[in-house]
């Protein structure tokens, strides 16, 4: 393996400088980093782990009703917070159908946002992709591309984002906390990921040195509890990113919505918020018609970028199921094997 | 190593014999707790780690490689390329018995396909060796790689699998096409899929003067050394290999492969112990696959739904420098009473490692196309799949009509489908549901492996004070041979299993052949049972010859070994125990060696196969076209079973491996590279406990006095057959979709709403 440096910083700011060199990265987890690492796809120079500042592994209750997520708290820890799974029953649902019980154990919020594509080309060295070589090339263009973005891609990168974690959150508005050589600054999780254009080597709007502090969900995000789920169609029960998925909140008052948040995984290079069929959505009766408008309205502009024609057509149908569970009520238990289209007749005791 | 600590505990109480006994693992408490020693666990002093570095591209030439980058980084010790290496004894390319197959062990710059050994770096720690092995940032001569099933040209190969025909057939196979009211034409696809053992391949090698001490995990530790002797050219004594534990093999463990072989170099070269481990990406590659395949299945059938004709065809790849071709049309050979058969096979050469056996080579890829070719017959001729293979039922061997040595089965359906409940299936597909909605279908495979035998030897002895010893290089891939072979070794003798020294996993022992086939437990076992009758009969003969002895003029009556004592059959009150009989002969062990293998009279005459049924539901989502198994049922007769419990695991196994065959496995090539793109256990799917639902496996009776002396068939492999088909024919049942292309994938069932 390359050398590097490893470093351990007291402080916060001690760390954002450190991280700020270039060829410094922050170093979570670990979970994707050091398999990044390990695969010469990323070479960093030095490591600043995280894993050690004090104060970012707490989950508060502010005052106005914020939830304030830090951004070490383990990806497991999160999800088995009773009070946290109560309020937000659809975040919860999608950190226990990522991964395996072992990685949510390690992997932390911080990392979870901040992980990486799982582009196969992204990942094989010998290949072009302009996400890791700026300018060299995409091989998934005219290769097997067929879990790749049928939104927001460009000609340059087809990638998508594989975090589940992601998807609820940027449907419930999630603000992202984030320290920086300039100070606190804070922005919308919507704004956090890029769409490629012609720079995939920038996932994020962060710069150098910038360290997610916190995740915090604003109060209203609170008030979908009732009606929230996680859908996440995948090539086997367990264990495998998405196909495509879904997170669907609804706020509904006297037979009618009136409120609605949709966000689709697995389709562009970002967590997608679908806002035109949140709006079509609004102020009408939760009935199938007005979920296969919404669904319509979620994929407009939707384009397969290769062999994935079919995701177009099975986000449609996501995102109508999503929305009918959501109608239905958010179970009282998280299902045993959670986001799965078998979550009701499982029989499992665990995924 | 240490000495192996095999448990006796409360589990192995028992009374009664051996064979038969569901003993757990007596291996289990030291894997549970780390102890057992696997291969890369070892550490001789001084050693040093070998990572090679492998080829990106998948048809060159190496035109360089940064050697002195790579020996500039701190704790490189020296880098082996095919300007610099040892000398082997002989070319590798010369292929000196059908079991050696072609290796890159660095004789050339040419590459021949993707993740090909292309140059060994060896350093002081893993970590060195590792960057050493990225610093050689190697340049390429590249050519247009050949990929896929339509790469080129088609070729008869003039043989498959090992030794087989590539053609067969018997009848006339258009002629009952024509007679036939009934026909189906149908093509299936299989990709490639890799062994994916747990336990990378690996090898710690030590060289002392010219002994050399190998610690490998192999299925096969007398072919190994001597492929290792004459790749060196050193005496057979001279190598001493180790494998008492293998973390899986599948059968890419069942030959020296070339990294392994590369482990040996480089342990020359340095003068010290090196270990060399494979990353799993580096076993997509030069350790064998099962190749792809295409087949087409053309099958008439009369009005009653007798079959009039077979016919399978089926596509492969072999690599562009040596040949093994997946035998996928044979498992039509032998399952249904079609008057006329015709099997036969083509292939296409394409930039891969060799493919070679992996689980129930051919019968599997055969398999699941026969099955739900099958599936696709009955429900033209408009019968229940079970009643449509009852008409067909091959009372002897279609394409040879020899009888079979036994078959059970009839009861194997039979008792597979009333504990199911197969006889409330509807024959239309898309009629079930359950509470939930989602489509519920309900599929049948028939299961099929022939009953091998190879060759083996074992060495027993009873000891002065009673306790007995067996001695067989026998292979514990993790099936339990440990357990199961001490059980057949312990009746042999007549002692209880804990009075008996069973050693195995190294090749200074007698050869136990090869771990493959699903013939080890049969063929060691008949080693085992030969070496024990013998050196029981040499005690017999001291004791009954002996005057002083109670036995003494048994002779004629004879006498039978139990619980450590000879006792004469038509008098029991008269007895003596293997010790007093030492005792008296002052004789510190008494030794003897049997050997087992085939009887070929037997074969000429007799069928030999082991068969089953399995039964599966699955559930799919009608609209987001995800699949889940959630039950399944198989049913099997493979004559003796010697321990019920390991059995039944390496079934659970088959059938797990069937699903995965049926939903999950592929290797997915890029077509322009040839690289393998998902070569990692994250993204090469097999079944994770999810996916699997509580399974039940049956082991129905059958006594077969003509397969060995023992009446075992195999378990090994099995399994995967019928399963696969099960599974997808389930998926037909609930959708209506027949999907032709395995793994089936959502899309595939995202046409309906
Ligand atoms: C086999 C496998 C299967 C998986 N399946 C799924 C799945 O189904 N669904 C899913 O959503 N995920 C899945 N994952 C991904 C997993 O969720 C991520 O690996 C994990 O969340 C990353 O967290 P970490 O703490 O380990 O991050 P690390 O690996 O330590 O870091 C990841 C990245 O984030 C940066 N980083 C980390 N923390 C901060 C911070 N506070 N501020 C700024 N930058 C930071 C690091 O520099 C690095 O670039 C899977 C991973 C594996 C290995
Ligand atoms: S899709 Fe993006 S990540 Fe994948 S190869 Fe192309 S540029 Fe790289």
């Amino acid at each position: 393996m390359k050398q590097f440096d490893y470093v351990r910083p007291a402080t916060i700011t001690e760390a954002v400088a450190a991280a700020a060199q270039p060829g410094a990265v922050f170093l979570a987890a670990g979970t994707n980093l050091l398999d990044l690492m390990k695969g010469g796809v990323s070479r960093p120079d030095r490591l600043v782990d995280v894993t050690h500042l004090d104060g970012l592994d707490g989950i508060e209750t502010l005052a106005d009703g914020s939830l304030r997520i830090g951004a070490l708290v383990s990806n497991a820890d999160l999800a088995h917070d009773a009070e946290f799974a109560r309020s937000y029953p659809a975040v919860a649902e999608a950190l226990l159908s990522g991964a395996s019980a072992q990685l949510r154990n390690a992997a932390t919020v911080g990392g979870n946002l901040l992980q990486r594509t799982r582009c196969a080309y992204f990942y094989d060295t010998a290949s072009r992709c302009n996400k890791r070589t700026p300018g060299s090339g995409c091989d998934a263009r005219e290769g097997e591309n067929r879990s790749h973005a049928v939104l927001g891609w460009s000609e340059s990168c087809i990638a998508t984002h594989p975090s589940d974690f992601c998807v609820p959150l940027v449907a419930l508005d999630a603000i992202v906390e984030i320290e920086g050589r300039g100070g606190r600054r804070e922005i919308a999780l919507d704004e956090l990921h890029r769409l490629p254009g012609d720079a995939p080597e920038r996932d994020t709007v962060l710069e150098p040195g910038d360290l997610i502090v916190a995740v915090r969900l604003p109060p209203a995000a609170r008030g979908f509890a009732a009606h929230a789920r996680y859908l996440k169609v995948r090539e086997r029960t367990s264990y495998a990113f998405a196909v495509v998925s879904a997170a669907s909140a609804l706020r509904i008052e006297n037979g009618r919505i009136a409120e609605a948040r949709l966000g689709l995984g697995g389709v562009a290079a970002k967590p997608w918020r679908a806002r035109a069929a949140e709006d079509a959505l609004k102020g009408v009766a939760p009935t199938a018609d007005a979920f296969q408008e919404a669904a319509r309205r979620a994929l407009e502009g939707a384009k397969p970028s290769g062999d994935n024609a079919f995701k177009i057509e099975l986000a449609r149908r996501i995102v109508v199921r999503a929305l009918t569970l959501a109608a239905a009520g958010t179970p009282a238990r998280i299902p045993a094997l959670p986001a799965s289209p078998f979550a009701s007749t499982s029989g499992a005791i665990h995924a | 190593m240490p000495e192996l600590n095999l448990t006796s505990a409360p589990a192995h109480l028992r009374h009664g014999s051996n064979i038969g006994q569901p003993l757990t693992r007596r291996d289990g408490i030291l894997k549970v707790t780390g102890r057992a020693t696997y291969a890369a666990d070892n550490h001789p002093q001084g050693m040093l780690f070998a990572v090679m570095a492998v080829s990106t591209t998948a048809r060159g030439r190496v035109v360089s490689l940064d050697v002195a980058a790579a020996k500039r980084h701190p704790g490189v010790v020296d880098v082996m390329t095919p300007d610099h290496k040892p000398q082997l004894a002989i070319d590798p390319e010369i292929k000196t018995n059908p079991f050696v197959f072609r290796m890159e062990v660095l004789q050339s710059d040419e590459v021949r396909y993707a993740n090909q050994p292309i140059a060994v770096v060896i350093a002081e720690t893993l970590e060195a060796a590792t960057e050493g092995a990225a610093l050689l940032a190697p340049r390429y001569e590249t050519l247009p790689p050949l990929v896929g099933l339509d790469a080129g040209e088609s070729f008869a190969p003039p043989v498959v699998g090992v030794g087989n025909p590539a053609e067969s057939h018997h009848g006339d196979v258009e002629a009952g096409l024509a007679a036939a009211d009934k026909q189906i034409d149908a093509t299936y696809e299989t990709p490639p899929q890799y062994h994916n053992a747990m336990e990378p391949h690996s090898i710690v090698a030590a060289w002392n003067g010219d002994n050399l001490q190998i610690d490998m995990p192999t299925q096969g530790l007398a072919l190994s050394l001597a492929r290792v002797a004459e790749l060196f050219g050193i005496a057979h004594e001279k190598i001493h290999i180790r494998s008492p534990f293998l973390g899986g093999g599948f059968g890419s463990k069942g030959l020296m492969a070339g990294p392994q072989v590369l482990g040996v170099m480089a342990a020359k070269l340095v003068g010290k112990p090196v270990k060399l481990v494979l990353r799993r990406e580096q076993m997509y590659g030069p350790v064998g696959h099962r190749a792809p395949t295409r087949q087409r299945l053309r099958i008439g059938a009369d009005a009653e739904g007798r079959l009039t004709a077979l016919d399978h065809h089926a596509r492969t790849v072999s690599s562009t420098f040596d040949d093994f071709f997946e035998p996928a049309a044979g498992a039509s050979h032998t399952l249904y009473a079609a008057p006329a058969i015709r099997t036969s096979h083509d292939a296409v050469r394409v930039n891969t490692g060799t493919p070679l056996f992996m689980r129930a080579p051919g019968e599997a890829t055969g398999s699941i196309a026969l099955e739900s070719a099958i599936d696709e017959m009955a429900f033209a001729c408009g019968m229940d799949p079970l009643a449509f293979r009852l008409k067909n039922y091959a009372e002897v061997e279609p394409m040879t009509g020899r009888p079979f040595s036994s078959k059970a089965l009839r009861a194997c359906y039979e008792q597979g489908a009333a504990r199911f409940g197969w006889a409330k299936r509807p024959l239309q597909p898309r009629q079930m549901r359950d509470d939930a909605g989602l489509l519920v279908g309900w599929g049948m495979g028939t299961a099929t492996f022939p009953a091998l035998m190879f060759q083996a030897e074992a060495r027993a002895a009873i000891r002065r004070d009673g306790s007995g010893v067996m001695e067989i290089g026998a292979h514990d891939m993790g099936q339990g041979a440990w357990t199961a072979l001490a059980q057949i070794a312990a009746d042999a003798v007549g002692l209880d299993i804990d009075r008996l020294d069973f050693k195995s996993g190294t090749s200074d022992l007698p050869d136990a052949g090869i771990a493959g086939g699903s013939a080890h437990t049969a063929t060691a076992g008949a080693a085992i049972h030969s070496a024990g009758a013998a050196v029981i009969g040499k005690l017999a003969d001291l004791a009954t010859s002996d005057e002083r002895s109670p036995l003494f003029g048994a002779g004629n009556a004879g006498v039978i070994a139990r619980d450590g004592r000879l006792i004469r059959r038509d008098d029991e009150s008269r007895s003596e125990s293997y010790a007093e009989i030492l005792a008296r002969a002052g004789l510190a062990e008494i030794e003897a060696r049997g050997t087992g293998a085939a009887n070929p009279a037997a074969m000429e005459q007799y069928a030999m196969h082991a068969h089953g049924a399995v039964f599966a539901e699955v559930k799919v989502d009608p609209e987001l076209g995800q699949v889940r198994l959630t039950r399944m049922v198989g049913a099997f007769a493979a004559g003796r079973i010697v321990n019920p419990r390991m059995v039944q695991s390496q079934l659970f196994g088959g059938m797990i491996w069937g699903l995965s065959f049926a939903l999950h496995e592929e290797a997915v090539t890029d077509r322009r590279s040839g690289r393998i793109m998902n070569a990692n256990l994250g993204e090469y799917h097999i079944p994770v406990n999810a996916d699997v639902p509580p399974l039940d496996v049956i082991t129905v009776e059958e006594h077969d006095p003509h397969v060995n002396a023992l009446g075992i068939k195999g378990v090994g492999e099995i399994g995967i057959t019928g399963s696969a088909g099960a599974v997808a024919n389930a998926v037909w049942h609930a959708t209506g979709v027949r999907v032709r292309r395995f793994p089936i994938r959502i899309e595939e069932l995202l046409t309906q709403g």
